[in-house]
């Protein structure tokens, strides 16, 4: 243990936990399919967007996330055409798209309701779309039949929504919105409707189709765990802005503030003033222990100021016993509370000055040795890497 | 399981409503139109001599017969008035419909607080009494009336609606303008905005997203605006009396003539129960169409 989180500096790794080929943004010469430009939309004296610059590329997933009324959901109402941007522009393909109702637009969207037309049966609801651009009716069919095959209803064709389940009401919707062959697919708070076994799945689903078609998806949720799953690149939103833009795994890993860190997912915060800084570790006082806690260095401001340590459940260690002499980042608690999920058990500790943080711990075997249990005395400690620190 | 009478009550509580004061009227009109016109008072005959028990309910029953039936169907005045009013009525409707849907329409399409004033001005009239409507109507129609002062004050020719067809369209279309409109509002106001969201993003332009989506998902509120207005319109009055002039031949008139000046109560009494007869149609073709829509959870 200790010869992992040493003092002595080791090889910085990268963040997180997935590789991935697909990143145009990091491209400086590939073209974004859609682009924000300063886009501001007020409503009376509420400002529901403001000021947002985004670029989204060909093939992408890219999803909106952030707490209701944070502006994610009117961010897509601009560039589907249904409200119009006080401020900025949006362009489409290097198109401006100012002044261009919704029924021209080459984007199509899975509405949050589904919207389904129900006095149209399911075929028919995915025809409207076509019927509109006045295709040969043979044309039409064939499309709607591939769609049908796409997303498994076949049987249901002449079915009316009413007599759908949730489930594939939410098909519907979606190959009614791909039906066109849309350059860019909006979709509102996708799964949200469904529960949580068929909203798992539905999310492959979702991803195959995407990988499938090629299409470039834009999705709005608040669920950040449907967003991680599903999307290449994450906004997150807070009141009109946009308040971290990266990969899920750099969001999860490296929250550019308090407000990302606490959002996506659970992490412990302490409030912490630097001590001192030697490349590559940082030390830090914590109220909550004597002892100067060390982390790595990246962006840490110097020696004197106020920063707050973000430290998530699953990269503490909990144990019964005093850690080897030597450890780092030693905090003493007692067990508050106990949260069992099957595959992981949360630990609430209550730490020396009443600071509750949490714990978790992956049942990676059936059978424990000594079980830890309410108000028992435990030491938590966690790795120099397994932190970040925050200015902000 | 056991009931607590109030609940006993309240089941039974309409059919008892419709029995008093539907059924039971019914049958005595049904009654009369059965009966023979007599000079005496009341003006028919036979009268039921309770005095002799059984024998006299069995004598009246065996009086009673279909002639004035048949003598319906024999004059051609009866087939003519029951046509005219069936068509003033058709016209009438489609007129409403088309003056209401929009009204309607624009009702729903306004903001929440706006929707209350124009519902209020909807149902405004209301207040006052439908006669004094009506003969508002005439002071506005008539030759020397308000229309034709206004013509006249920006120079143009007079114009005489009193008395002709088209007054009498004017006066149902007012009438019965409110009785078209709440339905189709109430159904229209209910519609989901975001489908009109949906049909645009799939490319439909507003006006095709009206007759592709709005309008057949408010064939509801037509139906039941449409029936609302097409049957009291039928039996109607009071309009072609004061506006419609003598020659207007419609069925409400004729059993006023009938049981007034005629006084033929029975004549009177079978023209009521043929009409109603002839509106039981569309009332049970919009009582299935409802089912089917209940059925299929629209």
């Amino acid at each position: 243990m200790n010869a992992k989180g040493g003092k002595a500096g080791r090889q910085r790794l990268n963040i997180g936990a997935v590789r991935s080929k697909f990143s145009p943004w990091t491209d400086p010469s590939a073209e974004p399919l859609v682009r924000f430009e300063g886009v501001v939309k007020r409503f009376d004296d509420h400002v529901a967007v403001n000021g947002v610059s985004l670029a989204i590329y060909p093939g992408e997933f890219f999803a909106l996330l952030g707490p209701s009324g944070c502006g994610k959901t009117t961010l897509m109402r601009l560039l589907a055409g249904f409200e119009t941007p006080d401020e900025g522009r949006i362009t489409l393909a290097g198109q401006d798209l100012a002044g261009q109702p919704p029924h021209r637009r080459p984007v199509n969207m899975m509405f949050q309701s589904y919207a389904l037309f129900p006095h149209l049966s399911v075929a028919q609801n995915i025809a409207f779309g076509l019927r509109q651009e006045n295709l040969p009716k043979g044309e039409i069919e064939a499309r709607v039949q591939q769609m049908l095959t796409l997303v498994k209803l076949e049987l249901l064709a002449r079915r009316k929504p009413h007599q759908l389940s949730g489930g594939q009401k939410q098909r519907v919707a979606l190959a009614r919105a791909l039906a066109k062959r849309p350059k860019m697919l909006l979709l509102d708070e996708p799964l949200g409707a469904l529960d949580k076994k068929l909203r798992e799945e539905t999310q492959f689903e979702l991803m195959d189709i995407q990988q499938e078609l090629n299409t470039t998806f834009l999705m709005v949720t608040h669920d950040q765990e449907e967003a991680m799953v599903l999307a290449d690149r994450i906004a997150v939103m807070r009141e009109g802005q946009i308040a971290q833009l990266g990969r899920p795994e750099e969001l999860y890993e490296a929250p550019a503030d308090r407000y990302v860190a606490e959002f996506l997912g659970d992490v412990n915060l302490f409030e912490a003033k630097v001590a001192k800084t030697a490349h590559p570790i940082a030390s830090i006082m914590v109220p909550e222990s004597d002892q100067a806690l060390e982390v790595w260095d990246d962006d840490c401001p110097t020696a004197g100021s106020t920063v707050w340590l973000a430290v998530r459940p699953e990269k503490m260690r909990i144990s019964l016993d005093p850690p080897a002499k030597g450890t780092v980042n030693v905090l003493a608690g007692e067990i508050w509370d106990i949260g069992y999920t099957g595959d992981w058990t949360n630990y609430v500790v209550e730490l020396a000055d009443g600071k509750l943080i949490r714990v978790a711990r992956a049942n990676a075997s059936r059978v424990v040795e000594r079980p830890i249990g309410w108000d028992d005395k435990v030491w938590v400690s966690f790795d120099p890497d397994a932190g970040v620190v925050l200015t902000r | 399981m056991k009931r607590k009478p109030g609940e006993r009550l309240a089941a039974i509580a309409p059919y008892l409503w419709l029995g008093l004061f539907f059924l039971f009227p019914f049958v005595l009109v049904l009654k009369l139109s059965l009966s023979d016109q007599a000079l005496a008072m009341p003006p028919y005959a036979p009268q039921i001599d309770w005095s002799a028990g059984l024998a006299g309910i069995k004598r009246f029953l065996d009086a009673l017969d279909f002639e004035t039936y048949a003598r319906l169907k024999s004059d051609d005045l009866y087939l003519v008035a029951y046509l005219s009013s069936l068509r003033f009525a058709a016209i009438g409707t489609i007129l409403c419909l088309l003056v209401g849907y929009p009204i309607a329409h624009g009702m729903a399409r306004c903001a929440p607080g706006r929707r209350n004033l124009l519902l209020l001005a909807v149902i405004l009239p209301f207040w006052t009494s439908f006669l004094i409507r009506v003969y508002a109507w005439v002071a506005i129609l008539k030759p020397e009336g308000l229309l034709n002062m206004a013509l006249e004050a920006v120079g143009l020719p007079g114009l005489s609606l009193l008395n002709t067809p088209v007054s009498v369209y004017i006066g149902l279309v007012y009438c019965y303008l409110p009785f078209m409109v709440l339905p189709i509002y109430a159904v229209l106001e209910r519609q989901d905005h975001s489908l009109l969201e949906a049909a645009a993003d799939l490319g439909s332009p507003p006006w095709k997203t009206f007759w592709q989506v709005t309008f057949p998902l408010s064939l509801p509120g037509v139906a039941a605006g449409a029936l609302l207005c097409f049957i009291p319109m039928v039996g109607e009055f009071v309009v072609p009396d004061l506006l419609g002039g003598a020659q207007t031949l419609m069925i409400g008139k004729t059993v006023w003539t009938e049981f007034f000046s005629n006084r033929d109560w029975p004549s009177a009494s079978a023209v009521a129960v043929v009409l109603l007869l002839t509106l039981v149609i569309p009332i049970v073709l919009y009582q299935r169409q409802q089912a089917k829509a209940l059925e299929t959870g629209q």
